[in-house]
């Protein structure tokens, strides 16, 4: 009893580094604050939030139908009554590039999701466990990674039908190996910090201190990857649409519509036409990248906080 | 004190795998540890006092390190036979240890209180109140004055030694009968290693706990423990009650541990070492293991290992010095070229 009453009494001489106590700044506090001292991200965010609000409400603000055609306004040019002009078939061009945006973020978000799920799974198993599963996780990963990207998904695009699903399937199934990478090489370094011995010898389950424990410590790069895969998605679901194998007509995407810039006498004649389309895909992926390059700084504490 | 043993270990004998060969790093280590005693490991780094400790907890570095031979009773059963579902309820909950780095031993993205709080729910029936208000109580035991407030900190808020404390407070919060503590003090300010002592000490007197205190610091032995157990190149060399290791160690290695410690009170000012360091297992000299740093090595030593003997009640030594027919005549002195 009598030392249990002199540890209670004893001075607590730590207790002097909480002098900054009164100025308590959460993780997510100081997270914030970095975050908007990056111009560029905050640049980044802005513009962002525009294009996934044009998207969301593109119902409200497109001036017309996007698939209504008024053949005798093909190619027309940017006008009062078609701000960003009109393509060979006489749709509003702006009407058509805010829906094209539901489908691009669609489709650059689900695809994201999906395999920064599969990817942080994968990466998370292989780096924990070690061993003969992280070799066979990894091998496919390599192999994968061998393949030139677009073939692999012209083939299975074209192996299903050319619909947002399957082209949303296809990615994750081809996107995330990079993500499997980044974490596997974060849970290599981050098992062997002795929080998660310390973990184990409390007796915590080995899937619970992978997925509650240690996951947690790599959600920054997880972020970071993700915000850039996005991007990186959108471009993918650009390209195959461009080629025609994407999402396919009447469907507005910023791909597809860029397939009239394949039209040299569009090219030449309406520069309007597929102007517009490609640089909505690169403000988006420029965007996604600022972002992208904003967390990372923001979540990296080694950048410090000015 | 000592009627009740809580753990004891049968020549445990843990060995790392590689493709060549095998390489023991805990060679039959025996040892009991009693209900309310403390019972420090001590040794160099290398020399398996580590090892001993994740091989009670079986968490010997998997695939490469196994237990591959011997018994660690613990209440009347044998823990190597136990199902890695039936360790898990003995981790944290009859076993706790706490570590040197108390900086990397908390989560960093999770507060005190949810890292305390998961810890008592995964092992008692608690809501998620009740294991808020225990949390709080034992921040409490270990002297925070502000458990409350917290229960709400980051660990990158806290002090090395608060650190520890929440520690101790994790590893307490379901009364584990045995605490392995390893090198709790060393990486911490010498103010605060007394603290944390004074604590461990404290919390080992009210609550009857047994302590296996892993260190290499004779200063916190003497401080804590009752009994000692000396180990060297994985094996257990020397074990004796406090008093008869400080006042007259029998083993040539715990005495160049014993002289190289600084003394207050001392003439001397350059401080002496052992020579040399503790051999790596893939080289362990042919006899004694001690033999390339010991001054008193005969010519027996390089040739045959020497047996752990029971020279007094309670007091084992793995020396030939000690040992019936061999070195008797007391001036023993580099008589490396001379037989027995």
């Amino acid at each position: 009893m009598d030392q249990l009453q002199h540890r209670k009494l004893e001075p607590m001489t730590p207790n002097n580094n909480h002098d900054n106590l009164g100025k308590h700044r959460s993780m997510l506090g100081i997270f914030v604050v970095k975050f908007f001292q990056n111009k560029l991200a905050v640049l980044g965010l802005v513009m962002l939030l525009l294009i996934i609000g044009s998207a969301v409400f593109a119902p409200l603000l497109a001036p017309h139908d996007p698939n209504y055609q008024i053949l005798t306004a093909r190619l027309h040019e940017p006008s009062a009554e078609y701000p960003l002009g009109a393509d060979q078939l006489g749709r509003d061009l702006l009407s058509r590039l805010l829906y094209a945006g539901q489908m691009s973020l669609l489709v650059g978000f689900a695809a994201m999701a999906s395999a920064t799920f599969i990817g942080a799974t994968m990466g998370a198993i292989a780096g924990y466990f070690g061993g003969i599963i992280d070799s066979i996780i990894m091998r496919i990963v390599d192999i994968l990674f061998s393949f030139p990207n677009i073939f692999l998904m012209i083939t299975l695009v074209a192996l299903f039908r050319p619909s947002p699903f399957w082209l949303i399937v296809s990615f994750a199934v081809l996107g995330w190996m990079s993500t499997a990478r980044l974490i596997r090489g974060e849970m290599l370094s981050l098992k062997k910090r002795e929080f998660v011995l310390a973990a184990r010898t409390l007796g915590i389950s080995k899937w619970r201190i992978i997925f509650n424990h240690i996951m947690p410590n790599a959600i920054g790069p997880l972020i970071v990857a993700a915000t850039l895969a996005v991007g990186q998605f959108i471009i993918a679901e650009s390209t195959l649409s461009f080629l025609g194998i994407g999402i396919s007509p009447p469907t507005a995407t910023w791909g597809n519509m860029l397939t009239a810039a394949q039209n040299l006498t569009i090219f030449q004649t309406a520069w309007w036409y597929p102007l517009f389309p490609g640089l909505m895909i690169f403000l988006t992926v420029l965007s996604f990248n600022f972002v992208g390059d904003g967390l990372r700084d923001a979540l990296d504490p080694r950048v410090v906080e000015k | 004190m000592g009627q009740e043993t809580v753990i004891e270990l049968k020549d445990v004998t843990t060995s790392f795998f590689s493709r060549k060969q095998e390489l023991t790093v805990v060679d039959r280590v025996s040892f009991s540890v009693e209900k309310g005693e403390t019972v420090a490991i001590v040794g160099e780094s290398g020399s398996g006092k580590s090892m001993t400790s994740l091989s009670i907890m079986q968490l010997v570095p998997a695939p490469n390190g196994k237990i591959t031979n011997g018994e660690i009773i613990f209440n009347g059963e044998d823990l190597l036979k136990k199902s890695k579902k039936d360790m898990h309820k003995v981790r944290g909950n009859d076993i706790s240890m706490i570590f040197q780095e108390p900086m990397s031993s908390l989560n960093p993205v999770y507060t005190i209180g949810e890292q305390l709080r998961e810890q008592l729910m995964y092992h008692q029936p608690l809501s998620k109140r009740e294991a808020h208000e225990k949390g709080i109580e034992m921040l409490e035991i270990v002297g925070f004055a502000r458990a409350r407030e917290m229960m709400r900190e980051y660990p990158h808020r806290l002090s090395g030694g608060m650190r520890q404390r929440v520690m101790i407070a994790m590893a307490l919060s379901n009364n584990p009968k045995l605490l392995i503590a390893d090198e709790p003090t060393t990486a911490l300010d010498v103010t605060v290693q007394a603290q944390i002592l004074d604590l461990m000490r404290g919390l080992s007197k009210d609550y009857d706990s047994s302590i296996i205190l892993i260190t290499h610091d004779l200063g916190v032995v003497a401080e804590l423990a009752q009994r000692v157990v000396v180990m060297y190149g994985g094996q257990v060399v020397e074990e004796a009650k406090i008093d008869e290791i400080f006042d007259k160690p029998l083993h040539p290695y715990t005495e160049g541990l014993l002289n190289s410690m600084p003394k207050l009170n001392d003439e001397q000012t350059r401080l002496q070492s052992i020579p040399g360091s503790v051999p790596t297992p893939d080289n362990f000299p042919k006899g004694c293991r001690f033999v390339t740093r010991c001054p008193y090595a005969m010519q027996v030593c390089t040739e045959e290992q020497p047996t752990l003997l029971e020279k007094e009640t309670g007091h084992k030594v793995r020396c030939f010095l000690h040992e019936e027919g061999v070195g008797k005549d007391g001036n023993i002195d580099r008589r490396s070229k001379q037989t027995q």
